[in-house]
């Protein structure tokens, strides 16, 4: 089971006229196991801007908490409300800021890196951070009450779709 | 092997471990205390690797105090949930704590809470749940006979079905449980559940 599914999340958004809807499951599962039947997925940052975060919850909740710390330093510095396009270029940078971060270190630690081995003398070992195994769905109202949706997958691909396609949806 | 299941009653929250140290196939002692009580009104049932569990949990219950000391009031619970998630998440991608947390508090102002912090530092508040082996027996019993506002009779009868499902249908089940509650009068020991007495030490002849 990748690490995507390890929670278990589904997310789906929609524009219509002057309106949008985003819906999620509301499971907390580990693996095969219900946890708890009131967890949703969606998160609202301001009154006209919701994201969905699907995949690994622990980066969800990570990943909320940390652009609800840029937003409202962005309201206090700006005040006012970010846009959704806007929002959605910051998430897809916080995401692909983590994407791979290699770092040479001496330890005896061996997790979530490759171990070089030099002979006779110490291990060096090139660790990444990784990314954070979420993918968002943003869903928003701009300015003049235009929908605004789009969606990006775990490194920060940004797929804008409110102009092309209607809907957006998420599963994993 | 280790069992650690908690649930909320009406103005109260039990947290019940299992109390097994145990390393591969020894048992090294069956009266583990697994639930840290981390002041007045708060409990940490924790439950993986033996020594990450005791480091980590020791390391929340002293910075707990810490936030007392330096600000006079004590942390809510929803405060230490988060803290305490926020360094399992921090801890996550260096060197992680294989540590799975049941939290247990009582507030003044919303009364009895429960979360669940995963050892991958996923945090929810929940009514009843359980982490372990013993969670496929335990969690099924008190879906099946938990309702919310149980009174504590009423919930150390249903620990005791857990226990007794636990004990009966789990190959490697563990024979000693201990229940701590956490009320308004504060957090304490509430029972054990002994089918195996260690043997006191005997004096050198």
């Amino acid at each position: 089971m990748s690490i995507f599914e390890y929670n278990g999340s589904a997310i789906v958004a929609m524009v219509g006229k002057n309106c949008f809807a985003i819906a999620s499951d509301r499971r907390l599962g580990v693996q095969l196991q219900t946890i708890a039947t009131d967890f949703p997925k969606i998160y609202k940052i301001h009154d006209k801007l919701y994201i969905g975060l699907a995949g690994l919850l622990t980066d969800a909740q990570t990943l909320y908490q940390r652009l609800v710390y840029n937003h409202k330093l962005y309201q206090l510095r700006e005040e006012r409300d970010m846009k959704p396009e806007t929002f959605a270029h910051l998430v897809s940078h916080i995401l692909y800021e983590k994407r791979v971060r290699p770092a040479i270190t001496v330890s005896n630690n061996m997790f979530l890196g490759d171990l070089i081995r030099k002979e006779n003398t110490q291990i060096h070992r090139v660790c990444g951070f990784g990314p954070y195994f979420c993918q968002p769905v943003i869903a928003g109202i701009g300015d003049d009450d235009k929908p605004f949706i789009c969606t990006m997958d775990s490194i920060g691909a940004l797929y804008v779709l409110s102009l092309i396609f209607p809907y957006a949806f998420l599963v994993c | 092997m280790e069992c650690v299941f908690g649930l909320v009653g009406k103005g109260f929250a039990l947290v019940v471990a299992d109390t097994s140290a145990v390393n591969s196939i020894l048992v090294h002692k069956s009266n583990e205390d697994k639930i840290m009580v981390l002041d007045s009104h708060k409990l940490l049932g924790a439950s993986g690797e033996s020594g990450d569990r005791a480091q980590f949990t020791e390391f929340v219950q002293k910075n707990v105090a810490l936030y007392q000391f330096r600000n006079g009031i004590p942390l809510t619970t929803s405060a230490t949930a988060n803290f305490t998630r926020g360094e399992l998440a921090k801890a996550l991608r260096k060197s992680p704590y294989s540590v799975n947390i049941l939290l247990a508090g009582y507030d003044e102002e919303t009364g009895p809470s429960l979360y669940y912090i995963d050892y991958i530092a996923t945090c929810h508040k929940i009514e009843k749940g359980a982490f372990g082996y013993g969670s496929y027996f335990s969690l099924a019993m008190m879906d099946r006979h938990y309702h919310s506002g149980m009174s504590v009779e009423e919930a150390v009868d249903l620990v005791d079905k857990c226990i007794l499902e636990i004990r009966t249908r789990l190959v490697v089940a563990p024979p000693n449980f201990v229940i701590k509650i956490v009320d308004k009068d504060g957090a304490r020991e509430y029972a054990w559940r002994e089918s195996i007495k260690d043997a006191g030490v005997v004096a050198a002849a």
